[in-house]
């Protein structure tokens, strides 16, 4: 809940919403992106980009190595099991929004 | 197994504490009479614990294990509160899975589920609304819990409730604030710190600047810190310059992550929906004044607490748990008298056993091999 995990954004679902679909090691989800967009840029820009998303909400932009070292390291404490855990727990709530 | 197998880079990380022994050594620390550092995050603690740092340090470094669990300071009173809201049978009761065993004075959110109450865990406050659309009948409340990591998420959806003119949606904040929390801690008689290992993900939503009193006021230095065991060892030598300095500063080891004014648009939303309350329950240490917030007038309406009228009762923590003493590091865990003795991760008594980034289960799960363990 407090580490977030790393995903990286691979689609903008709804850019009115600021909404996307994060990749967090290969589970989908939607995430909130408007505390990294980038004033005055597409939202476009975004995709490929990794981030530090925290309960749905992508909260800082990281690069590649910082994330993967990131995911190792939520591994080893057991956190990212965790992570997962809950967005397959709600997995259907999400894709009904996504939809 | 030795704790470097768990190191990406064990070399830096054995050259690190050397550097740290020898900063030690030229500071006249020792075992009896050690620089004691805190690590405020709970995330913190349990990459200490997890890697062994404690282990491979020298004794004459102390680490004390911050309150900036949130899960681990949940009041009893809090949780009753929340119970009495799931047991509405109006109600979908929606929460981090991290809140459910948290010991209540009746029952835990665990307990009332059983019970049959309609509590549902959630991975993100977007759950909740999203189960507050479909289940237009019902009141959907969410329990927002959390430091600063987590407070601009339950905001952004509060917000997003209202755009969306989301009615039967409603937020319980138990959210608490670190600023407030690092003061309490400074000002506990008896309790020295000597530097402070900062909390990396709050930061990246404050920034630096809110820590500044610290340094000036205080004088203790402060590190903000990534979570990797050579981002811990790495601020530990960079306070312990400090120190031998004599100059606090308050300095960025996760720069990364964490940008020196924080994220802009999650302090908007934060001070958009939340001001502070007069004061705040917290587990094991009472209550701390403007250390937690609620949810502004102009939201009332998305506001759990007001339309449910909760009692909001201060409820006493168990007599026998000492879990005060160990939040200020007074006590270590295993100095308690429940600890594994009646209070242990399965049944825990003191939230600080619930949580893995509660010193109690770090200690429980991981503390065979640590010093003073015996
Ligand atoms: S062992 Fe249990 S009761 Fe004692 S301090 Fe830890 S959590 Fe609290």
């Amino acid at each position: 809940m407090c580490l977030g995990i790393p995903g990286r954004i691979t689609a903008i679902t709804d850019p009115g919403a600021m909404l996307a679909t994060v990749d967090v090691s290969g589970i989908r989800r939607t995430v909130d992106v408007q505390c990294v967009a980038e004033p005055g840029r597409p939202l476009d820009d975004l995709i490929g980009r990794w981030a530090l998303v925290h309960v749905g909400f992508a909260m800082a932009l990281v690069d590649e190595e910082e994330a993967r070292a990131t995911l190792a390291l939520l591994e080893t404490l057991g956190e990212a099991e965790a992570e997962r855990d809950a967005m397959r727990l709600t997995a259907d709530l999400d894709r009904g929004e996504a939809a | 197994m030795s704790v470097w197998d768990g190191f990406k880079d064990a070399a830096l990380g054995r050259s690190l504490v050397e550097r740290i022994a020898e900063r030690l050594d030229a500071l006249g620390a020792t075992e009896r009479q050690p620089v004691r550092l805190m690590e405020v995050c709970g995330g913190h603690t349990h990459s200490i614990f997890r890697y062994g740092l404690a282990t491979v340090l020298p004794p004459a470094l102390e680490f004390l294990h911050g309150p900036g669990c949130p899960v681990c300071v949940l009041p009893m009173g809090r949780i009753d509160d929340c119970v009495a809201i799931a047991e509405d049978p109006r109600v979908i009761f929606t929460t981090f899975g991290d809140a459910m065993r948290v010991p209540g004075s009746r029952k835990s959110l665990m307990q009332a589920k059983a019970d049959g109450a309609d509590i549902r865990m959630v991975y993100s406050p977007l759950d909740a609304l999203a189960l507050a659309r479909r289940n237009p009948d019902r009141e959907v409340v969410f329990f927002g819990l959390g430091f600063e990591t987590t407070m601009p998420s339950t905001a952004l959806t509060v917000l997003r409730a209202e755009a969306e003119g989301i009615a039967n949606f409603s937020l319980f904040s138990q959210h608490v604030t670190i600023i407030p929390t690092l003061k309490a801690v400074l000002d506990t008689p008896g309790l020295t710190v000597d530097g402070f290992i900062g909390p990396g993900h709050v930061s990246m939503v404050i920034g630096l600047r809110p820590y500044r009193f610290i340094a000036e006021t205080y004088r203790k230095p402060f590190v903000v810190a990534g979570f990797e065991p050579v981002d811990v060892l790495q601020s530990v030598w960079m306070l312990l310059g400090r120190i031998a300095e004599g100059r606090p500063v308050i300095e960025n080891q996760y720069g990364r992550v964490v940008p020196e004014d924080g994220n802009q648009r999650a302090r908007a939303a934060m001070d958009a929906v939340f001001e502070e309350r007069e004061r705040c329950e917290w587990r094991g240490l009472g209550s701390i004044d403007r250390s937690g917030v609620r949810i502004r007038d102009r939201y009332a309406r998305f506001d759990a607490e007001r339309r449910f009228s909760v009692g909001g009762a201060v409820v006493a923590d168990p007599q026998a748990c000492q879990c005060g003493e160990v939040l200020t590091g007074t006590l270590k865990p295993w100095q308690c008298r429940l600890f594994g003795n009646g209070c242990s991760p399965e049944t825990p008594v003191g939230a600080l056993m619930v949580s893995s980034e509660g010193a109690c289960a770090a200690w429980y799960q991981y503390g065979g091999a640590r010093r003073g363990a015996a």
